[in-house]
């Protein structure tokens, strides 16, 4: 057996920061198989559960009155959590990353408090604010406010567990250009609008996207702390991870299965995007990345 | 001398830049109003009942088989997934193969995937009918509706923790170590186990940290997988939605109160091992 040249070099030179091929094929075949099995798996059973009864069972069960006012009040949820926490995000980047204050690094933990909380927790909280044994239960009823158990309750839960998304991913970001252009701008007479928009914007406008990406996905998927606040009530209070499960415990699990792919979908376009900014634009969320 | 070093800070904090009232004030706001005040009615709600009432709210035996499952499991899944994350990361850090993206982009599956989801598809999967649970049978294990199913969805969410903590750093530490090392003599496996991983612990115990954090909170992932037995396979973070629905809020209150402590030591241990973290290297 000959060889060529060009293998022998190749034979003979191994990097000695490089695993032998045995370690690389023991190691990788164990990363491979653990993803599959742990990860992957879970996956395809949703889409295929989802699709047991063909197209037409799948579309039946995402047609059904149910399903379809649990997919608005998701929607409607999100749709008011995530720009309220955007705009939290922003100025709370905007006040940690451009100005000195004392107790600053103590706000930064606070603000991360929610993602240490379990979500049962964060919807126990404002039961007890606002439930009826709680702080401001009584003069609610007398008012006939209803907070708990309807719409305010489940956006105010999702509020919370998706609080810290946008503020954490903007700090560090903002944190790392400084602030020289800023008040280069401020220097020659731009208002202070104009300056964030047309200085800071266009600068964390990847950074911006895509942590209110990630802070959609789970403003929409959030399921212990709106489980809490919810009332459960079909049609009415029933998000779509509560309707999931509400069919899935009604043994009806095409119909669980098929919302959840709904969700499913959701996630993996999520992961997309993610990925795709995160290869697209790697410098400009370069300071994220170091701190995760 | 000192008053030009004194007026440059002042002209500093005289504040060039437009908008530090209302950003400040807005964010003390809403962060008082969402998380501050609501977690306040939280602590002050057990001690309604005074300090023994708090105790013996805590201490019956359903609440502390609950809590020993929830933490033991969150532990026991947090080493799980620092052994099987560590080589994960290690893989896509280190090795060039096809689907490589592809891979590392499912690692946040688990973030993304609404956590009701993942617990039906987990329960589905490992149950004894299910694709995996099916294969267990014969041998007479059982993992879903067991304490183990708690194991498995807490694996199953604490994964990327790991895994983002680790890449990182791995793609950073300097390769020259490992090539001195090499020259030295050592194995390619001596200097993985006595040079690589001692320069990566601090990162890997920070990655388990947060996993275990958030397995003790976990909840819509663990419920449809665990079965949920008073004693044996409750977490407790389930026992406060049972309390709740039976309308004992001072009970619920005071199994909350336990885990929001646990959240505050967390997070002062993983501040204090970040320091550590960054120190090593």
């Amino acid at each position: 057996m000959t060889l060529s040249t060009r293998e022998i070099r190749k034979r003979a030179f191994v990097k000695p920061s490089e695993d032998p091929l045995w370690l690389k094929a023991l190691l990788g075949a164990v990363a491979i198989g653990f993803i599959a099995i742990l990860l992957l798996l879970p996956l395809v059973l949703v889409f295929k559960e989802a699709f047991a009864q063909g197209l037409e069972g799948f579309w039946r069960a995402v047609a059904d009155d149910d399903t379809l006012a649990s997919v608005w009040l998701s929607l409607t949820a999100a749709a008011i959590a995530v720009p309220l926490n955007t705009l939290f995000g922003i100025a709370a980047a905007w006040c940690v990353a451009k100005f000195d204050f004392p107790g600053k690094a103590f706000l930064v933990t606070l603000i991360d408090l929610p993602f240490s909380v379990s979500p049962v927790v964060s919807g126990l909280v404002y039961v007890l604010v606002f439930g009826m044994q709680g702080w401001l239960g009584k003069s609610l009823a007398d008012h006939d406010i209803r907070i708990l158990f309807a719409l305010p309750g489940i956006v105010l839960a999702t509020i919370f567990v998706t609080f810290p998304f946008v503020a954490r991913e903007l700090i560090p970001l903002m944190q790392d250009q400084g602030r020289d252009e800023e008040e280069a701008a401020a220097t020659l007479g731009a208002s202070g609008l104009g300056t964030f928009l047309r200085v800071t914007l266009p600068n964390i406008k990847w950074g911006l996207l895509y942590s209110v990406l990630l802070c959609n996905a789970r403003a929409l998927g959030e399921f212990g702390a709106v489980a809490v606040v919810s009332g459960h009530i079909r049609g009415v209070t029933n998000t779509m991870p509560l309707h999931v499960e509400l069919l899935y415990n009604n043994y009806d699990y095409v119909g669980a299965f098929a919302v959840s792919a709904l969700l499913a979908m959701l996630a993996v376009l999520t992961l997309a995007l993610k990925s795709l900014l995160e290869w697209r634009y790697a410098d400009e969320l370069a300071a994220i990345h170091r701190r995760h | 001398m000192s008053a030009i070093g004194l007026k440059i800070p002042l002209l500093r904090s005289r504040h060039v830049l437009p908008g530090f009232n209302l950003s400040l004030g807005f964010t003390l706001f809403y962060l008082a109003g969402i998380v501050l005040i609501p977690l306040l009615a939280l602590v002050i709600r057990p001690f309604t009942l005074g300090w023994e009432g708090f105790w013996t709210a805590i201490s019956t035996p359903r609440v502390l088989a609950s809590l020993r499952l929830s933490f033991g499991m969150a532990l026991l899944a947090a080493v799980i997934d620092a052994v099987f994350g560590f080589i994960i990361a290690w893989v896509l850090v280190r090795y060039r193969f096809p689907g490589r993206g592809v891979l590392d982009a499912i690692i946040d599956l688990p973030f993304a995937l609404p956590t009701a989801v993942a617990g039906i598809a987990l329960s589905t999967l490992y149950a004894p009918n299910g694709w995996l649970g099916s294969l267990l049978v014969p041998y007479g294990i059982r993992l879903a509706y067991t304490p183990w199913g708690v194991l498995i969805a807490m694996v199953f969410i604490g994964l990327p923790f790991i895994v983002r903590t680790m890449e990182p750093v791995m793609s950073e530490i300097g390769q020259e170590v490992e090539e001195a090392a090499a020259t030295l003599g050592a194995t390619r496996v001596q200097t993985i186990f006595r040079v690589v991983v001692p320069m990566l612990t601090p990162t890997l115990l920070t990655g388990a940290a947060m996993a275990f954090a958030r397995g003790v909170g976990e909840y819509g992932s663990i419920i449809f997988i665990a079965g949920n037995i008073p004693g044996v396979s409750e977490i407790a973070p389930l026992l406060i939605v049972t309390k709740l629905e039976q309308f004992d809020y001072a009970g619920a209150a005071a199994i909350g109160v336990v885990m929001l402590a646990a959240s505050f030591v967390m997070l002062l241990a993983l501040n204090g091992l970040q320091g550590w973290a960054a120190q090593r290297r």
